[in-house]
């Protein structure tokens, strides 16, 4: 019964990076047809990684209707942009998207643990990401100061920090690999006693 | 309708075995025995803010047998997101799309207008004694926030008419039924001044100096409005006791100040801040510069003005000559910072004052939480210095037999109570920080569980029934309970409100409007 309910339910569906890790990106239909079914972000490492391994993740698990906070673009063959994440575990997650797309979009679209609290319109920091490269940093255009305004109420602020509702994809940024930070902070310690 | 999927065996030792290389947040070595992900979770949430929805995402993220009930003293949910976000911040509002998609879950139940152990607002209210839920619950989580404010505990604060906490003010223009009735006197003079230098205090400011054609298309209520409408408040003084680099306000806040139309800053004293602003962090860097760039706005086609007045701490608040129930002016002592660029730097009065003239005063120096009754003999412990829930940091709830012996760390806590949010580590920070924290409580929930630590009711064989047991207690007074979709009803009906004003929403600023709805 309760592992019935589990499995049904919208938050603790699979996130489709979990399936595309289990099957990598061959041609981009299938990446796209998975991005579509598997509509729900889960921040569930512990589910995911459980569930990799099994069938079940060649599954459609959509149950019901979710409203999405942005939509991405099926990039046109021979078009396709490539972006990496990398979460705080440190693994991998890389997609083939379109131009124009921006990182939260493509992030939620692909179930990569990222919130969007503000839904994308640059008044919190939850989509903060931290570019791995100086010369992808460089080649973005700079962040505006509502954008910088944001980023200093970051945790875990670096130099190559960027709110990934702000950063679209570029022919230039083909390629681009964004770290997610940890949220861990240690907040026992100094806030506590 | 639930999707039966048959669960491959060896699944459940996956799933702990993922939860025990997760442990980022482990504060104690544990030997229960684990847990099975199948046995039924159920948490009760006590409160709808983000720090409530956030953690119940979490909890159901990880645990997936969770079943979660959310209590909500008001008819309407999302606590501050509604009632606190300033009305021209709608975009900081927009967390509650997650929010309803949390509770869309089959696995989660809102129950509006029902109150943990404080006597209701109406008639139709329900209240749920906490050992009720602690009786009916694996878990309990609170959530519900920071409710009072603090005062100043000065002369005239509390005799003065013109004197507004801030946080009743905020209330007010966001149509919170308590602070309904507020009757704010705009009327009396130009001159505000504002007790405070953090956020609210600045959203306070905003409200003071912004041009009401712009408020007039947010979700601001209407009475509000119409106080605003005819305020004749055209200087205001955002004072703090002290300097520029201590302010808890954000960059943000300052930003839009600056750039408020025909609105002119006032200087400050720039000796409180470092001339060369390139040395300092980043955040505090662009702050300032921020500061010390000022508004563009000059003093002759300024129709209002404001200043952010430092090293003031107040004294006294002085009787109008005429009117002697009314304020007129402030006294405050004059402090001297020990070291001004120290964001943690002590102050000292320097024996001097001086006088402001204050025809409206607004005290906004933090929000404070209380305890819920029933704390005591549910043995929760609560610091009413601090205004929080004693915990460890990571939201598990002290207990108030616990001692500070590193042996006894397994009795320390209270089992299966939780909390998150302001009540958990006091009234400060933004979405993004109750978010973060939020999660946080979530994980050590989830690891509790998993893990095999006891909860509430551990000796129990059944399995808890949450609201349906709970709600027996409800039905036996008048009060009606209020579910997600009612809610959705109300929403429904406060956006056709708003349509017809020309704004997002017209919202309800009485428990009885907002039930009326539902018939």
């Amino acid at each position: 019964m309760s592992t019935s309910r589990s499995l049904a339910t919208g938050l603790t569906k699979l996130p489709a990076a979990v399936c595309r890790r289990a099957q990598p990106i061959r041609n981009q239909s299938r990446a796209s047809l998975l991005s579509s079914r598997c509509s729900t972000r889960t921040p569930s490492t512990i589910l995911s990684r459980a569930i990799r391994l099994s069938p079940l993740c060649q599954r459609g698990f959509s149950t019901s209707a979710h409203q999405r906070h942005g939509h991405i673009h099926t990039p046109k063959p021979g078009e396709e942009l490539y972006i990496t994440f990398i979460d705080k575990d440190g693994e991998e997650y890389k997609f083939a998207v379109s131009e124009g797309d921006n990182l939260l979009d493509i992030a939620q679209a692909n179930d990569v643990e990222m919130e969007g609290a503000c839904g994308g319109s640059c008044a919190c920091s939850t989509c903060h990401v931290i570019v791995t490269e100086d010369d992808f940093f460089d080649k973005m255009p700079e962040p505006d100061d509502d954008e910088n305004d944001m980023l200093d109420l970051a945790f875990g602020l670096t130099e190559m920090s960027r709110l990934g509702c702000q950063v679209k994809m570029t022919k230039e940024l083909d390629g681009l690999k964004v770290r997610l930070p940890s949220m861990t902070r240690n907040l026992q310690a100094s806030d506590f006693e | 309708m639930p999707l039966r999927i048959a669960r491959p065996p060896g699944l459940a030792r996956q799933l702990l075995g993922s939860a025990h290389n997760g442990r980022a947040f482990s504060s104690s070595p544990r030997r229960q025995s684990s847990r099975s992900p199948d046995v039924p979770f159920r948490l009760a949430v006590v409160g709808s803010g983000p720090a409530g929805f956030y953690t119940s995402y979490r909890v159901m993220g990880k645990i997936p047998s969770a079943r979660v009930d959310m209590y909500e003293s008001l008819p309407v949910p999302f606590g501050l997101v509604r009632h606190g976000v300033a009305p021209d911040h709608p975009e900081v509002k927009n967390c509650q799309e997650k929010f309803d998609e949390i509770a869309s879950s089959p696995n989660f139940t809102f129950i509006g207008n029902v109150s943990i152990g404080q006597p209701g607002h109406s008639t139709q209210h329900c209240t749920i004694e906490l050992q009720s839920l602690l009786r009916n619950y694996d878990a309990v989580l609170f959530s519900y926030g920071a409710s009072e404010d603090r005062k100043l505990g000065i002369p005239g604060e509390s005799t003065l008419n013109c004197i507004y906490s801030a946080r009743h003010v905020v209330g007010w223009y966001n149509g919170l039924p308590d602070c309904a009735g507020l009757d704010l006197d705009l009327t009396q003079g130009e001159e505000a001044v504002i007790i405070g230098q953090g956020n609210v205090a600045l959203d306070v400011a905003r409200m003071l100096l912004e041009d009401i054609d712009v408020l007039k298309k947010t979700d601001i209520t209407e009475h509000a409005l119409a106080k605003l409408a005819e305020s004749r408040v055209k200087r205001v003084h955002v004072v703090g006791r002290r300097g520029p680099m201590q302010a808890a306000f954000t960059i943000k806040e300052i930003r839009e100040l600056m750039k408020l139309s025909r609105v002119e800053f006032h200087s400050f004293d720039r000796s409180l801040v470092p001339e060369d602003l390139k040395s300092l962090p980043r955040a505090t860097r662009r702050l300032m510069e921020v500061l010390v760039k000022g508004s563009p706005t000059p003093h002759e086609s300024a129709s209002k003005s404001w200043s952010l007045d430092s090293c003031l701490s107040p004294k006294q608040f002085l009787a109008n000559q005429e009117s002697l129930s009314n304020v007129a002016s402030t006294e405050f002592n004059i402090t001297e910072l020990s070291s001004p660029f120290d964001p943690k730097s002590p102050v000292k009065s320097t024996g001097e004052t001086v006088i402001l003239p204050s025809d409206i005063v607004f005290r906004s120096v933090g929000y404070k939480s209380v305890p819920l009754p029933g704390f005591d003999d549910a043995g929760i412990q609560f610091d009413d210095r601090r205004g929080i829930i004693c915990n460890d940091g990571l939201g598990r709830v002290r207990s108030l037999a616990s001692s500070n012996k590193a042996e006894d760390v397994n009795k320390q806590n209270v089992p299966g109570v939780y909390c998150a949010g302001w009540v958990k580590r006091g009234p400060t920070g933004v979405i993004a920080s109750t978010m973060q924290d939020a999660f946080i409580t979530g994980d050590a929930i989830a690891e509790d569980w998993l893990s095999g630590a006891p909860f509430s009711n551990t000796s129990s064989e059944q399995p808890m029934r949450g609201w349906e047991e709970v709600r027996k207690e409800a039905d036996s007074s008048n009060g009606r309970a209020v579910a997600w979709d009612d809610w959705r009803r109300i929403d429904q009906a406060e956006r056709e409100r708003g349509q017809k004003a020309g704004k997002e929403r017209e919202k309800f600023t009485s428990t009885a409007d907002m039930l009326a709805v539902l018939g």
